[in-house]
């Protein structure tokens, strides 16, 4: 792997900084510490701060760089004429770099020679056989322009790879004599390692801005993409989810509202569920139990909170669906398909999100002030009494803030809906028939064979734009709520 | 006169008494005590759900644990191995022996059943070609007594289980009704019976045909890669990131922005994620499809506000004292910080870490999104680098590939892996809990 040997050998030369720019600083000095500005160890990391940032940043860029370079001007080389009508230029540019990796793993695996591959440029069926006997991956015959763009794509690749280590070597040990000629026994070199120490710093704390500015910006472009093949008003206003598989050809239909409307149906049954038990729960645990009770009790419920949503989901598709439908179903009431339906899904989402809204307003309700409380018992108020009509008014801000965080949680949980709720999108009222979710249709869209290109995988990030949207929205209307209407006790 | 009065305007009847209640009260005593029960049964609601699921987790997953083997002893002479080489149909000569000794065995335990060779091969499978495997490697066992320990069929493994029953088993070229009468006299005979089944901890994937061959060792490697970049990513970018905002940050604009995206990030659905890692680390970068260093690389990105908020948390639980005590002899900002504040505050860092990785542990969506799905933990990696970036699947997404197909015999081993899944969180809790008790310093 020589990416890992290119980063050992900066590594190298950055702890050879180290030792070498530390000796540098205390010979300026006489030997004698004290008559240096910082401590020896400041000077060494000075040098070797100064090798490493450098070569790893440029190490980074160049890494993220050459593919866009290499694929710009491979592409380039594709006459028109070669990609086919029924297909693009980026699928020939696929198969493109298929054949280079084929090229390569042949090479690796010893069974083809560089010249070979290099200069095969007349016997286009001789190489194909061979590439298919060295057990590589080709779709088709290779042609002529694809294989001298595989060729080219793969030196070039090649060229890189080479460059970059000089480079990126290079720079280490620039970096490094810059660093070790400016070490005297006067240079600041504390302060300066402190800056770039803090520069760091930053630099980590920002990741998170990156984090949401790539969610943003991937969202945004594929959107962006998919509206220019799909119009916007079918999309949002469209009752009906029907995408045609590839290869079979016709027109899909893929309007958000039958998934919207499943989302939405199977939030409320949870919510249904988990607000009156995640309530009373964190009413009887503040406000009645025990000390002890309360020790067992507490992180027992929020130990629902930490078990893995798979689990859940399988206990939906495999427990909770059977049961309901021996209630339910055929034998039962008869209004019950299958085990899939959005009151499985909604009832074990709702089992889920309990500990969720008993945590948030057990704090809440701990948080109202004792004098409170004390002050209606004193009026005569039984503890039920103050319950309802002093403790609970005054958190009600928070718990729906709790609520509403729940909401938020419950609308883009996956896993549950995945395998509880089903893969129909119907708009119906039946809660006994399955329907699907915003979420689980992401996962079926971008889980099949789609290419990325088509309208039918492109809708994932449509709607995953969708999801983001609202549960950024329910999460900051739920701070809004709270911070509007929350009583500052002192 | 006086005592007249007193008299005539005596004892009147009280209308209240405080030894009997009147009906407000009672009608507000009854409230309060069903407002109470409300609470305890709310309680109880949430406990018994947590019961309903551990019973169903520990009763359906222990089935994936046994499986049921035919053990025979077997010998073979050189001569009758010779003999089965040089036959056209080797395996099948290789059969009859073994059937051979097979009957033997059943009439020396006293077991009378009509013995079917279909029928045993459907319950055990082509054992000829296992046999001839067995001796063309070890030659030096030719004439002694070896005892084979054969897996039996997963429909017989539902047989034993309950999964599969007499009334409900249709026939089919898998297994006959009638074939379970072999299948009990075996038993009776003691040559078939359960055994504990390493293929499942130690195993990878297999087909969708083989339930009985798969197992999640693959998979469990697999996890374990993705959390090496999880820690390795998320604790250090975390700890930076937190130092920065809660020691050195000014208030401006900037800060405000790190610290309203943190916590938004902290609720983005995990799904939206594995769409970020969809589209920036495969569709831009070019990373590889179902590697691990992708799978860590969304995870860490998931888990880093949760490992921010509590580093926070934790250094702002270090006294200021310690700061002021660093920079009154002389300590810079940062050395006060990283010689001092941070130590303390690393019992309470590591706690938080661990309870990070734990949630990225039995994170499943965005690994769906980025390939870990279907049938690709085939095997343990190459090497130990090529375990980053080799086709792997992780626990969670190799328990929803076995729940999503189609045979009801994975189900069993989906449930298998969930215990195994539980079990690495429930070590990484408690890590977590003694962590805290013993260096948690209270100030």
């Amino acid at each position: 792997m020589p990416l890992l040997w290119l980063f050992l050998i900066v590594l190298g030369i950055a702890a050879a900084g180290y030792v070498l720019g530390r000796i540098r600083a205390l010979q300026s000095a006489g030997g004698d510490s004290r008559d240096l500005h910082s401590l020896p160890s400041y000077y060494g990391s000075n040098v070797a701060l100064k090798a490493a940032i450098p070569a790893l940043f440029l190490l980074v860029i160049w890494l993220l760089a050459q593919p866009f370079y290499i694929n710009s001007v491979v592409s380039e080389m594709i006459p028109d004429t070669v990609v086919p009508e029924s297909s693009s230029r980026g699928l020939v540019m696929a198969e493109v770099r298929r054949t280079a990796e084929g090229l390569e793993n042949a090479i690796g695996a010893g069974l083809l020679d560089e010249d070979f591959v290099n200069n095969a440029r007349a016997d286009v069926t001789d190489i194909t056989q061979r590439l298919k006997d060295a057990g590589q991956i080709i779709t088709s015959q290779i042609t002529q322009p694809v294989l001298r763009a595989a060729q080219e794509y793969r030196s070039m690749n090649l060229a890189g790879r080479r460059y970059m280590a000089i480079g990126v070597i290079g720079l280490a040990l620039l970096g490094a004599i810059w660093g070790f000629r400016e070490t005297t026994k006067d240079f600041r070199a504390r302060n300066v390692v402190e800056n770039a120490i803090r520069a760091l710093l930053i630099a980590a704390a920002s990741i998170a801005v990156l984090t949401t500015l790539g969610i943003v910006l991937s969202l945004i472009f594929n959107t962006y993409e998919f509206f220019k093949l799909y119009s916007w008003t079918d999309f949002f206003f469209g009752t009906k989810w029907a995408p045609s598989f590839s290869g079979r050809g016709g027109l899909s239909e893929l309007g958000v509202l039958p998934l919207l409307w499943g989302t939405f149906y199977i939030s409320v049954v949870a919510l249904i569920v988990a607000v009156p038990v995640g309530l009373f729960s964190a009413i009887y645990l503040s406000e009645y139990a025990s000390s002890k009770t309360r020790s067992v009790a507490k992180p027992l419920l929020e130990l629902l909170a930490g078990i893995p949503t798979i689990v859940y989901g399988l206990f939906a598709l495999l427990t909770v669906g059977p049961l309901l439908v021996s209630v339910f179903g055929k034998d039962g009431l008869g209004w019950m398909q299958a085990g899939t339906a959005v009151m499985t899904a909604g009832l074990v989402m709702g089992v889920m999100l309990i500990p969720f809204v008993s945590s948030l307003s057990d704090d809440i309700i701990n948080a109202v002030p004792q004098s409170m409380r004390d002050g209606s018992y004193g009026l005569g108020a039984t503890q039920s009494e103050t319950i309802k009509q002093v403790v609970l008014p005054a958190a009600l801000p928070g718990i729906v803030g709790a609520v509403l965080l729940a909401a938020s949680r419950a609308i883009g949980e996956t896993m549950i809906v995945v395998l509880g709720a089903g893969a129909a999108a119907r708009l119906s009222m039946n809660p006994f028939d399955a329907m699907t979710t915003v979420t689980a249709k992401i996962v079926s869209q971008l889980t099949g064979d789609a290419d990325f290109a088509s309208p039918e995988a492109l809708v994932a990030f449509a709607l995953g734009m969708t999801l983001f949207v609202l549960t950024l929205g329910l999460n900051v209307f739920a701070l809004f709520i709270v911070r509007k209407y929350r009583e500052q006790y002192e | 006169m006086t005592d007249a009065s007193m008299h005539s305007s005596a004892p009147r009847k009280p209308k209240t008494s405080l030894h009997q209640l009147d009906a407000r009260t009672r009608k507000r005593n009854a409230s309060e005590a069903r407002f109470k029960m409300y609470g305890r049964i709310a309680i109880l609601i949430g406990l018994s759900f947590l019961a309903v699921l551990a019973f169903t987790i520990v009763r359906s997953g222990t089935p994936a644990f046994t499986r049921t083997v035919v053990e025979v002893d077997f010998s073979l002479n050189t001569t009758e191995f010779n003999a089965s080489e040089k036959e056209l149909f080797k395996t099948k000569a290789y059969q009859k022996l073994f059937n051979a000794s097979l009957q033997k065995q059943l009439t020396d335990s006293g077991v009378q059943v009509a013995f079917d060779e279909a029928a045993l091969q459907r319950i055990l499978g082509k054992v000829g070609g296992t046999i001839r495997e067995y001796y063309r490697e070890n030659q030096n066992d030719l004439g002694k007594d070896i005892a084979f320990s054969l897996p039996a069929s997963s429909r017989v493994d539902g047989y034993f289980n309950g999964r599969v029953t007499r009334d409900t088993l249709e026939d089919s070229r898998f297994l006959k009704a009638t074939d379970l009468d072999l299948v009990d006299a075996l038993h009776d005979a003691g040559i078939l019976k359960s055994a504990f089944n390493w293929t499942f901890i130690t195993g990878a994937d297999s087909g969708v045909d083989n339930p009985g061959g798969a197992g999640i060792g693959a998979s469990v490697v697999g996890s374990f890669y993705m959390m090496l970049v999880v820690l390795f990513l998320s604790l250090p970018i975390g700890v930076a990131a937190s130092i920065y905002l809660e020691e050195f940050a000014p208030q401006n604009r900037f800060t405000d922005l790190i610290e309203v995206n943190i916590s938004n990030l902290a609720a983005v659905p995990s799904i939206v994620f594995g769409i970020l890692g969809l589209a920036v680390f495969i569709q831009f970068m070019h990373l590889p499809q179902s590697a691990p260093l992708v799978g860590g690389l969304v995870l860490t990105l998931m888990t880093l506000p949760t490992i921010i908020i509590s580093t926070r948390a934790s250094l702002k639980s270090v006294p200021p004292s310690i700061r002021d005590a660093a920079l009154g002899v002389g300590a810079s900002k940062m050395q006060a910080v990283f010689h001092h504040v941070l130590p303390l505050a690393m019992p309470g860092i590591l706690t938080g870490t661990i309870i990070g990785l734990a949630q990225a542990l039995g994170e499943t969506a965005p690994l769906l999104l980025i390939g870990m799905v279907g049938f690709v933990a085939r095997g343990y990696p190459d090497g130990l680098l090529d375990g980053f970036v080799e086709p792997n699947s992780a626990m969670p997404a190799q328990i929803y590939t076995w729940a999503a197909r189609a045979d009801s015999s994975f189900y069993d081993k989906a449930w298998g892996g969930i215990i195994i899944l539980l079990l690495f969180l429930l070590t990484m809790n408690i890590i977590a809990i003694i962590l805290r008790r013993r260096f948690e310093r209270r100030w």
